[in-house]
């Protein structure tokens, strides 16, 4: 048999693959990560697996909740186990070969170099990807693994447990009927409310930064300072003053504008149709600045020959805008404009801050304003389906990815992931 | 543009006109919301833009000292998490994206990938691993957790911002460093780091205004009226069952408004080229 062979089979047991290769410090360091590894999380993986499986089986020494989250957390440890695993093997198996090729294998001290310099970029980007899988990877798991369980208030920890159910949850959400068509309504006004609001916004934007592009148009500084401040301040702080602003009895909507212009007082509040052209007004009102600085930008970067040359094709005004202007500031900001899409199709804090969803429907657990992601947020908070919320959370993720992916690749500009 | 002058002078007309009235759509909220701090009472029933018996009492019942309305303390709490947050992203976003930027390992692309679309999955619709993970570690309440999190939320988007402005310094700098012998952390602290200045701009930006939009993930984690950031203090002064006070919360709101606004108005400079640039390159 082949050395690499043997040396690939040795080292089923870490480091004795190294042995066999007669590399022995580099064996010791493995049996001795081996041995710490085995020490350190044994346990825990032993648990957290026994726990993934059953989601407890006695009570009150079991909760699920518990058992499901050190479940997920033993699986990561072990694929952390699995990677250096891999590596072992696949280390003996490389030295092996070369004793095959009758090549001299590679030194300790060379080794150490190979790992300090290949190892750079693992190095720097370690502790936040740590960071990261601890604080956004593992929750989003854990969320996801809800989707296929019974949990609610009737399966609540510590008093009961929870189990697997497998798919019911999205069997339930597609076969109940006031399930489903809550999650239609939902879904249909998620997605006017990502068009039409965003649409609002971009247009707004683009519009604005090219009307105080003009050349004569005089205080520029000042115009774009002013235009900038509902960026500038806390969007949380002006979401709330709007919605005391839209209150149908003492806002200043209402009170002051409507009665000026002797128009009977709206109840934005209270009906849903007119929260929604609140909510995309305001909408507009906040989102337009980025928008607005961004083609700012762009516009400055278009060379003025282009402007020149058409005017001496006799182009109007508006032509030049059709024709130049704005299928530049379309390419060259699609990733932009994409991205502004993706985060109104979940801008929580606007739709929950200016009216909690609502105004509320009967029998339906979701409001008349509800975006999916507020009615996930509900359904956890206020009526404890949690494993309904998961099992939404994960249709809007798929819904979201898939819409973007497409619209990236079709943008090209998916390719610059080099 | 070969133009008469009468068609000139309308265009320009029409122009300002907009304008002027766009202005005004973005002042009046905010002068509103300052004539409301001002305005005695709770409620605003009888609120004007210019009071007619200004007040101040609403600030001073900021600083009252009140156990449900801890005005300074959700001031200091809320920037000292912002800072924080800030601070740590810019060291984790920096070295992430100077990685990916510069060197070619196993494992890369599919992390990229992954990035793009965690940056799809918003971070709170995880509320009750968040909550979970708060208790097992027995941090509730406590801040430098939720500065963990909102850390961690944010290394997707911005190192992907990050790593775009990156890719547009050009490589010959690294290498005639390297030639003269400078190691990579070198390079990465006196060349790449000094130009991607604009970029770092709009991560210290994104990590400064993240947490003060948040009340979802705080909330989560902080339970008890110390530990309360702004966004939820406001929050609640504002939905009260019992004497919910819009206009404390218009005083509240102020006080932190005006210095966060112009803050954002002196850097903006800064980040608008990181953004521009960035940006549009995907």
């Amino acid at each position: 048999m082949q050395h690499s062979r043997k040396a690939a089979l040795f080292s089923i047991i870490p480091g004795f693959g190294q042995f066999y290769n007669r590399q022995w410090a580099k064996g010791a360091i493995f049996v001795v990560l081996t041995m710490a590894y085995v020490l350190a999380f044994g346990d825990i993986i032993n648990m957290g697996i026994w726990g993934l499986g059953t989601l407890g089986t006695e009570l009150p020494r079991d909760n699920s909740v518990f058992l499901l989250a050190e479940g997920i957390l033993a699986l990561i440890v072990l694929a952390f186990g699995a990677v250096i695993y891999y590596f072992n093997i696949k280390d003996a198996y490389k030295n092996g070969k070369k004793r095959d090729e009758n090549k001299p294998m590679f030194s300790f001290k060379d080794q150490y170099q190979a790992v300090v310099n290949e190892g750079y970029p693992y190095l720097v980007s370690g502790p936040a990807l740590i960071l990261l899988i601890f604080t956004v990877i593992f929750p989003i798991l854990f969320s996801f693994a809800l989707a296929f369980t019974n949990y609610d208030l009737y399966h609540s920890p510590p008093a009961n447990l929870f189990d697997w159910v497998g798919l019911k949850t999205f069997a339930k959400i597609f076969t109940v009927d006031i399930w489903r068509s809550t999650f239609f309504d939902v879904l249909g006004w998620t997605i006017i409310w990502t068009l039409v609001a965003t649409t609002l916004q971009v247009s707004i934007g683009i519009f604005l930064a090219v009307l105080v592009n003009q050349e004569d148009i005089k205080f520029k500084k000042t115009i774009r300072t002013l235009l900038v401040l509902p960026w500038a301040v806390p969007a949380f702080v002006t979401i709330l003053i709007f919605a005391g602003m839209f209150n149908n009895s003492f806002g200043a909507i209402n009170n002051d504008i409507l009665a000026f212009f002797n128009v009977s007082p709206i109840p934005w509040m209270t009906d849903a149709i007119w929260t929604r052209v609140a909510l995309i007004t305001i909408q507009g009102w906040l989102g337009f600045p980025y928008i607005f600085v961004v083609t700012t930008g762009v516009l400055q970067s278009i060379p003025d020959d282009l402007y020149e040359a058409s005017t001496l094709d006799g182009a109007s005004v508006f032509q030049q805008f059709k024709n130049i202007t704005l299928p530049l500031i379309l390419t060259s900001m699609s990733p932009i404009i994409i991205t502004q899409y993706t985060t109104n199709f979940n801008n929580f804090n606007i739709i929950y801050l200016f009216n909690g969803g609502g105004p509320a429907i009967s029998g339906s657990t979701a409001g008349g304003t509800d975006i999916l992601v507020s009615w996930i947020y509900k359904l956890t908070m206020q009526s404890s389906q949690y494993s309904l919320a998961a099992a939404l959370t994960i249709l809007l993720s798929v819904f979201v990815m898939g819409i973007a992916l497409w619209q990236f690749r079709r943008t090209d500009s998916f390719k610059e992931v080099d | 543009m070969i133009q008469t002058k009468k068609q000139r002078f309308w265009r320009l007309l029409l122009s300002y006109g907009i304008l002027i009235l766009v202005i005004l759509l973005i002042i009046y909220p905010l002068l509103w919301a300052i004539g409301a701090s001002f305005n005695p009472g709770k409620s605003l029933v009888s609120t004007t833009m210019i009071p007619k018996n200004p007040t101040l009492a609403h600030y001073r019942e900021l600083f009252a000292g009140k156990p449900s309305l801890q005005y300074a303390q959700w001031y200091r709490n809320s920037l000292k998490i912002s800072i924080f947050t800030m601070l740590g992203s810019l060291i984790s976003v920096s070295f992430t994206a100077y990685a990916f930027s510069r060197f070619r390992f196993k494992g890369r692309q599919t992390s990229l990938i992954l990035f793009l679309l965690l940056q799809m999955i918003p971070q709170f619709s995880a509320l009750v691993a968040l909550f979970v993970l708060a208790q097992m570690l027995g941090m509730m309440n406590n801040h430098w957790l939720l500065i963990l999190i909102y850390i961690g939320g944010q290394i997707p988007m911005n190192t992907y911002l990050m790593k775009g402005y990156m890719d547009t310094i050009p490589r010959e700098l690294d290498e005639s460093a390297q030639i003269d012998g400078a190691s990579n952390t070198t390079i990465f602290l006196r060349i790449v780091l000094p130009l991607s200045k604009p970029m770092l701009a709009v991560v210290a930006m994104n990590g400064f205004t993240g947490p003060l939009g948040d009340f979802i993930l705080s909330s989560t984690i902080l339970r008890t009226p110390e530990s309360y950031t702004l966004p939820i203090g406001l929050y609640n002064l504002v939905n009260q069952a019992q004497g919910a006070s819009y206009t404390t919360f218009a005083a509240g709101s102020i006080l932190i408004s005006i210095p966060v606004a112009i803050v954002f108005l002196l850097l903006q400079k800064n980040f608008v080229s990181g953004l521009t640039t960035g940006g549009t390159k995907g």
